[in-house]
């Protein structure tokens, strides 16, 4: 396949960045799209510039790291499908393609397309986990959880942190992550002892990182590579304002 | 009472409550725009049924309070909830455009909800214009041809005359407006309020959809009768 990319370079967060175009020739439609971008790297590198830097890990579409805004939509046309599991054989030969990072002012850019996903991180410090004792893990039949929660839970937990959500809201908001992580954890007996603290808490943190609020325009669960549901901020806004004007929080 | 007085300033400030506090007005705005839909189809009664109607607004909880009481107790709450919805809005708006302070070069084409979901916010503004033109036209008469002399039948009448055709467009334009307001608005209300489930968003977005077309439609109604000549 022949492309060409026009691909946002910033060297680093003072920079003020611009898109630069390169062309790719013989490029395999079985290629995914990070193996594309590590073939224009090593032209790069081999042409003595600096190669392009972008976030990935696993590359199996698990851990969240891999990111990019492709022709404007984040992780790229296909739905339900992360950055790194994303094939060429998606695009047409000859395609203008452009690729630039999150767009958050919660996500600045640190170099080309990565950014810097943290404040993700820190909601979850403040709220996202459970207390449990250390050491063996105990039995998982001792706890009974219906199996309707289980699942609903289990759907929610599916969402691996990407930010893709961020990316593809036009308020910028982190709602559906929020919603993804106060759905999983409450629905849990074991998350109940922190839900209404976790969910106020969560809810503060996200709102000083400077992300939007949510007005449900539904941008992000058509982007999220989980497919996360809308319903879960649904969720969210129940347990907040329960934990709130409810008078749950303690 | 008092830990609820002082945590609802503290709600108001987090985005989830905005959008709670809009749910509420909206929900109030949307039971007073069903009453004025169904006091405005009472010209299809005639002349005498209509201006009583209006007469019974100023009159009603006569004689238990004084004239007038009820009315402008409605006024009031009225008004506080378009303040407060305009309010969250515009902060929410601000907010949004500060949380992405550089934009997409590929211009992102929405892949979600339609057309009533991004009209939203100016569309807002637009029915913000409508409801004083409204009031300057048939509460205050400022801008009615009749003015305070005539009924308020007489008055709705000269309003839509068929050559005031530019009327009838903006009142109709407007009220349609309204309407994609609520099928956005109503529908995103029992989310704010985190009514909604896997199981009901069907029946929600139903119902929103139906209140949306009859409000619309019962609004839009009275104008294009009259242009029409088929009232009056
Ligand atoms: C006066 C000017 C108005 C402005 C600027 C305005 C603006 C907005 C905006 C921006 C939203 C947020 C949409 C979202 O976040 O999903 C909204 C929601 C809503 N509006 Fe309005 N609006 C106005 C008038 C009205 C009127 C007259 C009604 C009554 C019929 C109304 C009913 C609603 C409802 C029910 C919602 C849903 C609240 C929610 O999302 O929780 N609005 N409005
Ligand atoms: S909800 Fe989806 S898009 Fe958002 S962070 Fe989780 S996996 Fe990514
Ligand atoms: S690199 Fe791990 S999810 Fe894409």
């Amino acid at each position: 396949m022949k492309l060409t990319l026009r691909i946002w370079r910033q060297t680093n967060a003072s920079d003020k960045g611009r898109m630069v175009e390169y062309k790719l020739d013989d490029i395999s439609p079985d290629a995914s799209f990070l193996e594309m971008l590590d073939v224009l790297n090593e032209q790069l590198i081999a042409a003595d510039e600096e190669p392009v830097a972008f976030d990935h890990d696993c590359r199996e579409g698990i851990c969240g790291m891999c990111s990019l805004v492709i022709n404007g939509t984040p992780h790229g046309p296909e739905r339900n499908t992360t950055t790194c599991q994303l094939h060429m054989r998606k695009f047409k030969d000859g395609e203008v393609i452009d690729v630039e990072p999150w767009r958050a002012r919660a996500f600045p850019v640190i170099k080309d397309l990565v950014v810097d996903r943290s404040p993700l991180d820190d909601m979850i410090q403040s709220g996202g986990y459970i207390s449990a004792p250390t050491g063996t893990a105990p039995e998982a039949h001792s706890v009974p959880v219906p199996k309707p929660d289980a699942d609903r839970a289990f759907e929610a937990a599916e969402c691996i942190g990407c930010g893709a959500c961020v990316a593809a809201c036009p308020n910028g908001s982190a709602a559906l992550f929020l919603g993804a992580k106060v759905t999983a954890l409450g629905l849990m007996p074991q998350g109940q002892p922190e839900r209404w603290d976790r969910v106020v808490s969560m809810l503060d943190t996200h709102d000083d990182a400077g992300f939007g609020g949510c007005t449900l325009t539904g941008e992000c669960t058509v982007a999220c590579p989980k497919g996360i549901p809308l319903d879960v901020i649904s969720r969210l806004n129940s347990d907040y304002l329960k934990a709130t004007a409810g008078g749950k929080k303690k | 009472m008092q830990a609820v007085a002082i945590a609802i300033p503290a709600i108001y400030r987090s985005t989830v409550g905005k959008k709670a506090v809009m749910a509420v007005t909206g929900g109030i705005l949307v039971l007073f725009l069903v009453a004025h839909m169904v006091g405005n189809l009472k010209i299809f009664l005639g002349a005498g049924d209509f201006n009583h109607y209006a007469e019974w607004l100023r009159t009603a909880g006569e004689p238990a309070v004084p004239h007038r009481t009820v009315l402008t107790l409605t006024e009031v709450v009225l008004t506080l909830a378009v303040l407060l919805h305009i309010w969250s809005a515009t902060s929410l708006a601000l907010r949004a455009r500060a949380a992405r302070p550089v934009k997409y070069e590929s211009r992102k084409k929405s892949h979600a909800r339609g057309y009533a979901t991004h009209t939203m916010r100016y569309g807002g503004v637009i029915i913000a214009l409508f409801i004083i033109w409204h009031l300057l036209d048939l509460t205050f008469y400022a801008v009615n041809p009749l003015g305070s002399s005539a009924t308020p039948y007489d008055r709705v009448i000269a309003d839509f005359a068929p050559d005031r055709w530019y009327i009838t467009v903006w009142y109709v334009v407007a009220v349609l407006l309204v309407g994609l307001h609520l099928w956005h608005g109503a529908w995103s209300a029992f989310n704010s309020l985190g009514w909604r489930t896997k199981r009901n968003d069907g029946f929600l977005r139903g119902l929103a959809a139906v209140l949306a077309v009859v409000i619309a439609g019962g609004f839009v109604a009275v104008p294009i009768a009259v242009t029409f000549g088929w009232v009056g």
